[in-house]
């Protein structure tokens, strides 16, 4: 049995049904993650004891006769940006390097009590910043469909992980599309849920207006079971959502989309995106005329300038949230050496312990937050986002979700973009909107372009969470019938 | 620019209209924190009442604590302010090791409460202070620096931190600038201090406790020429913590500032510190280069939009405030002005109150604590109700005078013994001996022994000089150690000598 290549629900049930084991699958996982992380580096850290240990405890529970539901004893790979009691934290910093939070996230809570099994933490861009993972302190990850190209980002780790077999499922965080461009390029779901939908607390802030964390799964049922389990109202994140969880397991399931209106958005259809990618995504359309949905266009005006306005609400909040870091507590310490005052010892160790990319966005959000500035740049960025709002509002009145591309590219090369943050920001064009006014929104394979995958993103209205993997789930099946099974299985073997 | 002639008081109030502005925080004292359900008890060991939350981990969020809500409601009630339909926290960015997470979270542009006023009353006079606004925020931790001269960060050796205090709930109370209280502004400022601590206790959300930190007040002060009407550069005189610091800071504030002035220097808008030992300012940081706050509406917590129902169950439920308080036990107790505001001022509203519930009629309560009890607080350096003693000892105390057990004298040596540790008034008589004499054979007999012993002053008396009973009173009084009731001895020695 190749436990590796088996999805989430399917170990789940196979564990359920005693023909293997948490400790087997775990064993398994860790194995191939010890073949192949070499060359995709998805992990920042693997403990192999105390995952089996997890897994141990996991089998002894459900012998027990725990009902912990339908993903006990599968495996996950961790974004390393949810506290972990057991592991060290990062967010891909060296001002935390080696840090032991001594707390558990409410997601990672949440994973540990309904059975699943922590593998490891996965590799980002340094605090959720960046598209490739190349802004990580520790190096990048590979892209397990051509390893000299990224696996997107900030999540990248986690996509790849998954992609390349060492995880049934992994976490993410989507902050500007941190979730959605990497399963995109790496041809796996990767899901955004409606903000305040899953909980923020334990996730080490980005920008906490919009950070959102969410799954990541080769197919749409594993993404939704996973969202199931650690989405939620959390007493601890202020910003939860007090409202049941949307019923997306079964709108997986239901995978239909007759009758469904289908919104594409006019301003994103010929804008930016490479020819590959608008291909893909015009045959992604017409699939889903084909099932019986009612496609539409619909004008959104104002998404132009989500981006611009990203670039200034993120970074101020971040600005803010990353003061925190100044050795005092916890973290990186440099220059303590007796003679000199704390302003300086903080003043040397953020220098250090910061990445280029994450000052440039501390000096952007620092200046855009300024007395005199804050009225031009964050003040009016507000404005942009409640516009955006607005056509949001406006286009869920004609249709039931939207459609655009993921991402305008595949895959782009390790080192392309690094010196070009421009370039590395336009891969967030089409998943900014949702992140400025918390609609869910879901990425689903939609083919390739040059031998490297495509995303189709679909967005839900807040709160409309089903119905965005009720339609990734539909494209999927079709999709499916048509290349005879996933897109994954036409990845090079690694 | 340093100009260190101080101005005599009154030379620099024929010159300058002081204008003042007085800013308070109130740290809350509910049981948890403002954003953690840490613990907020004074005194524990240092960094022991922390969580990730108040500590400023990474990933730890903040949830509001309701109950502080509930108290900086009531405060901006009490002080007669409009508590807003929606509002928002906002984050005040700055980097201080104290500061957990390097920024405070607090209110800017949106205050819970907004304009209100406390009346408070000067020699007679009444001033109404205008409250600007009522804001919530979180305390931060506190530093210790140890090494270099001054105590603070500069020139220290190393610093501790103490983040037990970080994220205590924190009201900060803003006037308006009060203009126009001329040489009373030294005690005005003290007794908006002092009413605004009376009020806060009076409903029972916070111990107000200057000594401890719990009530903390910064005093802006400038001066204007007399009969101008443009206002001054303001200072910002910090770390005033006794009302008596209030009065001495705003007092040497205005010396300073007229010396300045009149020498032709300029005032420098600038943060102060207030030095209990030398009644004196120095200067702290300039507010000319102070730092920008970068305030934005905290992402973290959703806005507070107290609904109106809510808050009338909360205005429905406050007590009894002091001012109402003050007329009522004016009428019942029968106080002149100058009587009620000498017990208000002696901190003895509550005690006397308590005796009185405890079965002492007005008079005798107030005469006790105002007169025997302060002297003897005064004598100690203490507060009146830190005394060893309690209302409803005073009361018994006053039961036995009115039984005849005691007469003033011998009750004055039973808060004596009280004070002094050695029990209860009833074990104090019983251990010293204290009951008056009221057998009156024996009485009689040491009278008789008296006027044979005095026959001189005796025939005094008999004459028609009845003054001079009074030396044959002493005497009795003196036999029997001042255990006779002396009204009694007195009627028995003008009844022998036949000057009844």
């Amino acid at each position: 049995m190749d436990l590796v290549r088996k999805g989430a629900a399917e170990l789940g049930e196979l564990i359920a049904a005693g023909e293997t084991s948490a400790v087997e699958v775990a064993r398994a996982h860790l194995d191939r993650i010890a073949a192949v992380d070499g060359e995709v580096r998805a992990f920042l850290h693997v403990d192999r004891d105390t995952t089996l240990a997890q897994a141990r405890e996991v089998d002894r529970r459900r012998a027990a006769g725990e009902d912990l539901g339908p993903l006990a004893g599968v495996p996950i790979a961790h974004k390393d940006v949810f506290t972990t009691r057991d592991m060290p934290t990062t967010a891909g910093s060296k001002i935390l390097e080696g840090w032991r939070p001594p707390y558990d996230s409410t997601v990672t809570a949440r994973l540990r009590a309904r059975g699943l099994v922590i593998l490891g933490k996965t590799n980002m861009d340094e605090f959720a910043m960046g598209s490739s993972t190349e802004n990580s302190a520790f190096g990048p990850s590979h892209n397990p469909w051509d390893l000299r190209r990224v696996p997107g980002g900030s999540s990248g780790g986690s996509s790849a992980a998954v992609a390349a077999y060492q995880a049934p499922l992994s976490t993410g965080t989507d902050t500007g599309g941190s979730i959605r461009q990497p399963a995109a390029v790496t041809g796996i779901v990767g899901m955004k849920p409606t903000y305040g939908g899953s909980s923020r607390y334990g996730v080490i802030a980005f920008a906490s207006s919009l950070d959102t964390p969410g799954p990541f799964a080769r197919n749409v049922l594993d993404a939704a079971l996973l969202h199931e389990v650690f989405s939620g109202h959390d007493a601890m994140d202020s910003t939860s959502v007090d409202a049941p969880v949307p019923p997306v397991v079964e709108a997986a399931r239901r995978a239909d989309v007759n009758g469904l209106r289908v919104g594409v958005v006019k301003q994103f259809a010929g804008e930016g995106a490479e020819p590959g990618v608008a291909a893909r995504f015009d045959e992604a359309v017409e699939l889903l005329e084909s099932l019986g949905a009612k496609v539409v266009e619909v004008s959104c005006p104002h998404f132009s300038y989500a981006l611009s306005a990203y670039y200034l609400i993120a970074p101020s909040e971040a600005s803010s949230n990353l003061a925190r870091f100044d050795a005092m507590r916890y973290g990186l310490r440099v220059g303590d050496d007796g003679t000199r005052s704390a302003e300086e010892v903080m003043a040397l160790t953020r220098a250090e312990g910061f990445g280029p990319e994450v000052k440039r966005r501390i000096m952007l959000g620092t200046y855009a937050l300024s007395s005199g500035y804050y009225d031009a740049y964050y003040g009016k960025a507000q404005q942009v986002r409640t516009l955006v709002k607005r056509d949001f509002d406006t286009a869920f009145e004609q249709v039931d979700v939207l459609v655009s591309p993921t991402t305008p590219t595949t895959a782009f090369p390790i080192g392309e973009r690094v010196d070009d943050p421009m370039a590395m920001y336009l891969a967030d064009l089409y998943t900014i909107p949702a992140n400025l006014t918390g609609n869910a929104a879901i990425s689903v394979p939609c083919g390739l372009a040059d031998g490297l995958p495509v995303g189709l993103q679909i967005m839900a209205p807040v709160l409309g969470d089903d119905r965005a993997y009720r339609v990734a789930a539909a494209v999927e099946r079709a999709l499916e019938d048509r290349w005879s099974g996933p897109l994954l299985a036409q990845a090079p073997e690694l | 620019m340093s100009v260190n002639t101080l101005m005599d008081f009154d030379e620099a109030l024929g010159k300058y209209e002081p204008v003042l502005g007085i800013e308070t925080h109130i740290e809350l004292g509910t049981a948890s924190k403002m954003f953690c359900g840490c613990r907020t008890e004074f005194g524990a060991e240092p960094n022991t009442q922390v969580c990730p939350v108040c500590l400023g981990l990474p990933g730890a969020l903040p949830v509001t604590n309701h109950a502080a809500i509930e108290g900086i409601i009531k405060i901006g009630l009490a002080l007669n302010c409009d508590i807003v339909e929606w509002c928002r926290f906002a984050r005040k960015n700055y980097f201080y090791p104290d500061m957990p997470k390097n920024f405070q979270i607090s209110q800017y542009d949106e205050p819970l409460c907004v304009d209100g006023h406390l009346d408070v009353e000067v020699e007679g006079e009444t001033y109404r202070i205008e409250i600007e606004r009522v804001h919530m925020e979180e305390d931060t931790g506190k530093s210790l620096h140890v090494g270099g001269a001054t105590g603070r960060i500069h020139g220290a050796e190393f610093s501790l931190v103490d983040y037990n205090r970080a994220g205590i709930p924190l009201v900060e109370i803003v006037t308006k600038p009060i203009p126009a209280t001329g040489a009373k502004a030294p005690l005005v400022a003290r007794a908006y201090a002092t009413e605004l601590r009376e009020l806060v206790r009076s409903l029972g959300v916070s111990d107000v406790r200057m000594e401890e930190g719990s009530m903390r007040c910064d005093v802006n002060v400038s001066l204007m020429p007399r009969g101008a009407s443009e206002w001054g550069t303001r200072t910002e005189t910090k770390n005033v913590n006794s009302l008596r610091s209030v009065e001495r800071s705003v007092r040497s504030e205005i010396e300073r500032q007229a010396g300045v002035l009149s020498a032709g220097g300029r005032i420098v808008q600038e943060t102060r510190h207030f030095h209990e030992d030398t009644g004196r300012t120095t200067s702290g940081r300039s507010k000319e280069e102070a730092q920008d706050y970068r305030y934005f509406p905290e992402p973290d917590l959703v806005p507070m939009a107290p609904s109106r129902e809510w808050v009338e169950e909360l205005r429905a439920s406050l007590p009894e405030l002091p001012a109402a308080r003050r007329r009522r036990i004016q009428g019942e107790w029968g106080l002149s002005d100058l009587e009620l505001r000498d017990v208000v001022n002696a901190g003895a509203v509550d005690l006397i109150e308590a005796t009185i519930a405890a079965g002492a009629d007005a008079g005798a309560a107030r005469k006790w604590w105002m007169n025997e009890l302060s002297r003897r607080a005064t004598a100690q350096g203490a507060e009146l109700a830190d005394l060893p003693i309690t209302p409803e000892q005073v009361a018994r105390v006053q039961a036995m005078i009115t039984a005849g057990e005691l007469n003033d004298k011998l009750a004055r040596q039973v808060f004596e013994g009280v004070l002094a540790g050695e029990g209860t008034p009833d074990e104090v008589v019983a251990a010293r001996g204290l009951k008056v004499v009221s057998d009156e054979g024996e009485l009689a007999s040491i009278v008789d022994e008296v006027i044979a012993g005095n026959a001189a002053v005796a025939d005094k008396v008999r004459a028609g000089k009845v003054a001079a009973a009074g030396a044959l009173v002493g005497a009795v009084m003196k036999a029997t150690r001042g255990q006779a009731d002396a009204g009694r001895a007195r009627e028995l020695i003008l009844e022998r000598l036949g000057a009844s």
